[in-house]
């Protein structure tokens, strides 16, 4: 399979009366992404705002982060299964506006959910500080159902980025990479020599806003499968909203997935790069059992010699990451672990709640639980109130002035577990 | 915490759905529940039989607190 | 101006060998034995002012009063950095350095330092607490060991960033802190892999830790006559939180009276517990702590009694030291309570 990503690169978005690119400027049509996102009666209000790199500008409750995409040539359309028809995507050419993103926010649904601060110390952990964020703020009808809410939300963010992304249909893109993966066969008889690897994608599962879902089917019902790593750059992958907000993969992550990137960058030079088996994090141990024999099955079937393993959330997913660690390994297949840690305010404490000897070659995102210290914002968009209650935060994190003392884990995307920021840990 | 209790001398059985966690941070006495956002219950039975299996689950506990282990013991049964 | 006091056993302070070990401790003005070239690497930005003598023996057959004691003697010289030893591979006088220094720091809040051979028994005990320089395992080392004191003492005193293990020389504490790197972490994990693969020399960024084990208890010898006790990490509290238990990351746990509740309800419990879909546990909480099934069985003699208070954290993200802590403090009222055995449930 072979996909032609053309990027636009977006330096300013303003509102307009078209919705269009032109040198540069993303041009959006307030009016028209209003008609396009509306239309569903759990949701009273939308509002539409937008947030620039260096701004005075705080966004929270943050739900899902999107970057607008648009097929421009092969089978299917962006976000099959939830937006477009479930063809087949991750072929033909895609155009993606860089620099942009949709990012949802709004009334909190559950307890939890981000924070975007647009400049400031918190703007250093966030990818989203860096992009122009059009933020469309959601307001629920009164007592509507927490699994509905969100699916509203949900809904509202890739319609936006799905109606955005058209505005990069015709355009030139600045820049074309183009992705191939071969069928089995051919990858190896065109890279006899080169180890074999796979990345075992693992997608957090655990209900309510911390949900995933492939193709339209949420991925807690799904056996751990093959899926082509260009698929996901067209939305095959898309989030169920951000929970713990600095580790759940928002969607837009998904669609830039940078081990996919890096393992790209190295294939055909120092390993073939055969492919990616997602997998789930259950809440049955029964679940986790299957699942972890599921891709260590996989991983054998492929003739691997290595994997990266990524997960998605903390707590009992450490315990996913771990099984498919051991069962991996003990197939004679070399592991690479992506995760974060949670060592306590203090970093003195154990950082995952499972461990195994086989899992001797981890990357870390960071500790989530380290505190962070955010300033007042001229401008806020969303409420700041749940600041005491989102993860991460508790009792007095929001102070009078609006300054925020919290842990890192309220940053949307702040530790994120496939490797997207620069931001480690060391033992000290 | 199940390791603390333990230490100070009270003996403790930990119902939890994911065993290896339990496992890893020492629990002795371990009961396997249903499900993470449900570890003593299952919404998909009725109430009635929803209960029997809450109740056969803290039997197992009790079972577990009157056995003599002498490691790690998960009791499935 | 710095002001320091500097602790050295018996043999360094001059007193003598094993046969003096059991000399009680001592304060005398200004710089004793080891203390000469502590003084030179220090420079002219600190001053030793004081320098306590004490006989290994003596302090670790009687610690407290051996601790109190000095800490009365030190902070009689208002100091405003402590530094112990070296101690080298000396097993007791290891001890005393990482004893005198917890206490110094913990009383008064003024950084402390030590020096250590990796294998001394003091370096296990207080390496989470205090900075400990690695040393040689002879007083040989002496040369080495002073300046890479007096270095770290400096920065400790003056409050500047302190940098990793490998570049300050001091013992890993095993606290994690956030740094950013050059790479991405995607750009890492695809480096290591590849160092992997071929077999060439790659650091993990998070060494598994090693887990300690407790020894079960006997078990409960009769049913019938037992309190049992509740307790939970799935965050079961009665409706509307009221000692507002964090949704992830909990700093303290709640206690609550179950006394007159025979099930929990929607309206009356729900969990503050994040980390988990919480539809379920709203809607009926004994899901999680079945109140409803251990009522029952009280009532039909299957057990003695189900105890008074139940205790309730979240487990979502919570340290490991914080649940610990927790269960410190409530394992000794359970026992005061007379609670024969605990339920303990997790979600």
């Amino acid at each position: 399979m072979r996909l032609e990503l053309g990027n636009i690169f977006i330096k300013d978005v303003q509102f307009g009366d078209v919705t269009k690119v032109e040198k540069g400027t993303l041009y959006v049509n307030k009016t028209e992404l209003l008609e396009a996102v509306s239309g569903d009666p759990r949701l009273t209000k939308i509002e539409i705002d937008i947030a620039k790199p260096g701004e005075e500008t705080r966004i929270m409750p943050v739900k899902d982060v999107i970057e607008p995409r648009v097929k421009v040539e092969g089978p299917g359309g962006i976000f099959p299964g939830m937006i477009s028809k479930v063809d087949v995507v991750g072929s033909g050419k895609t155009n993606a506006l860089k620099g942009v993103a949709v990012v949802t926010a709004g009334k909190i649904v559950g307890f939890q959910e981000g924070i975007i601060d647009m400049s400031g110390p918190g703007a250093k952990y966030t990818p989203f500080s860096k992009t122009q964020n059009i933020v469309i703020v959601c307001t629920p009808v009164e007592n509507l159902q927490q699994h509905e809410h969100e699916q509203a939300v949900r809904m509202v963010g890739l319609k936006a980025a799905a109606y955005i992304g058209e505005a990069g249909k015709n355009i030139t893109p600045d820049e074309v990479k183009v992705y191939e993966t071969p069928t089995l066969m051919k990858g190896m008889e065109q890279y006899p020599n080169l180890p074999r690897v796979a990345y075992v994608y693992m997608l957090q599962t655990q209900g309510l806003l911390h949900d995933t879902y492939v193709y339209g089917v949420d991925a807690k019902k799904i056996v751990p499968t093959l899926i082509y790593p260009t698929e996901v750059m067209d939305g095959a992958i898309v989030s169920g909203n951000c929970v713990s907000a600095c580790d759940k993969n928002p969607t837009y992550n998904h669609l830039n997935n940078p081990i996919i990137e890096d393992l790209y960058e190295r294939h055909g030079k120092d390993f073939n790069f055969v492919g990616v088996i997602i997998t789930n994090e259950n809440v049955t141990l029964a679940d986790k059992e299957r699942s972890s024999n599921w891709t260590a099955k996989l991983a054998e079937y492929l003739n691997l010699d290595a994997v990266i393993i990524s997960e998605e959330g903390f707590g009992n997913p450490d315990t996913d990451l771990m099984m498919n660690c051991k069962k991996i390994s003990a197939k004679g297949i070399k592991t690479v672990l992506v995760t974060d840690e949670y060592a306590g305010r203090d970093g003195a404490s154990q950082s995952l709640a499972d461990a195994d000897k086989s899992a001797d070659a981890v990357v870390t995102a960071g500790n989530a639980n380290e505190i962070i210290s955010l300033p007042p914002m001229k401008k806020v968009i969303g409420y700041l109130e749940p600041a005491d209650i989102i993860a991460g935060g508790f009792s007095g994190s929001l102070k009078e002035d609006g300054s925020i003392v919290a842990e890192l884990q309220v940053i949307t995307g702040s530790t994120s577990e496939i490797g997207f920021n620069t931001l480690s840990a060391a033992e000290y | 915490m199940v390791k603390e209790i333990e230490r100070a001398g009270i003996p403790v059985v930990h119902v939890c759905t994911v065993v290896p966690i339990s496992l890893t941070v020492g629990a002795n006495r371990i009961v396997p529940a249903i499900a993470i956002p449900h570890p003593l219950g299952n919404p998909a039975l009725s109430k009635e039989d929803e209960k029997e299996l809450r109740r056969s689950i803290v039997l197992r506990a009790l079972k577990a607190l009157e056995t003599e282990v002498d490691g790690q013991t998960v009791f499935e049964k | 101006m710095i002001r320091v006091v500097h602790y050295i056993n018996q043999f360094y302070g001059g007193i003598g060998g094993e046969e003096k070990a059991d000399v009680k401790p001592e304060i005398r003005e200004g710089v004793v034995g080891p203390g000469m070239a502590l003084k030179a690497a220090l420079g002219a930005e600190a001053e030793i002012v004081a320098t306590v003598i004490c006989g290994d023996s003596y302090f670790n057959e009687n610690i407290e009063e051996a601790s109190a004691a000095i800490l009365e003697m030190v902070k009689r010289y208002n100091p405003d950095l402590f530094i112990a030893g070296p101690a080298f591979n000396a097993g007791r006088y290891g001890v005393a350095c990482g004893s005198v220094c917890k206490a110094v720091k913990d009383n008064l809040n003024i950084p402390v330092i030590t020096g250590m051979f990796i294998g001394n028994p003091g370096v296990d005990m207080f390496k989470k607490d205090i900075y400990i320089i690695e040393t040689a395992n002879a007083a040989t080392g002496m040369r080495q060991a002073i300046p890479a004191i007096a270095k770290l003492a400096l920065k400790l005193a003056k409050n500047e960033d302190i940098g990793m293990p490998k570049e300050e020389g001091y013992i890993p504490r095993g606290v994690r802190k956030n740094i950013f790197k050059s790479e991405r972490g995607s750009k890492r994990a695809v480096d290591m892999l590849v160092a992997k693969l071929k077999g060439e020399k790659f650091e993990t960024e998070y060494p598994m830790p090693d887990f300690d084990r407790v020894a079960p208890n006997p078990p409960v010898a009769d049913m019938k006559k037992a309190k049992i006790a509740f307790v939970t990490s799935g965050g079961i509290v009665p409706k509307g939180n009221p000692d507002r238990i964090e949704s992830s990351s909990a700093s303290k746990y709640g206690k609550y009276d179950l006394t007159g509740v025979n099930d929990l309800t929607a309206e009356t419990y729900e969990t503050a517990h994040g980390g988990y879909d919480p539809t379920y546990a709203n809607i009926d909480a004994d899901r999680v702590l079945p109140v409803d099934v251990m009522r029952d069985l009280e009532k039909e003699g299957v057990i003695g009694e189900l105890h008074r208070y139940y205790y309730s954290t979240v487990g979502n993200g919570t340290s490991v030291a914080n649940a610990k802590k927790f269960a410190e403090t409530f394992a000794q009222e359970l026992i005061k309570d007379g609670v024969q055995a605990v339920i303990l449930t997790s979600t």
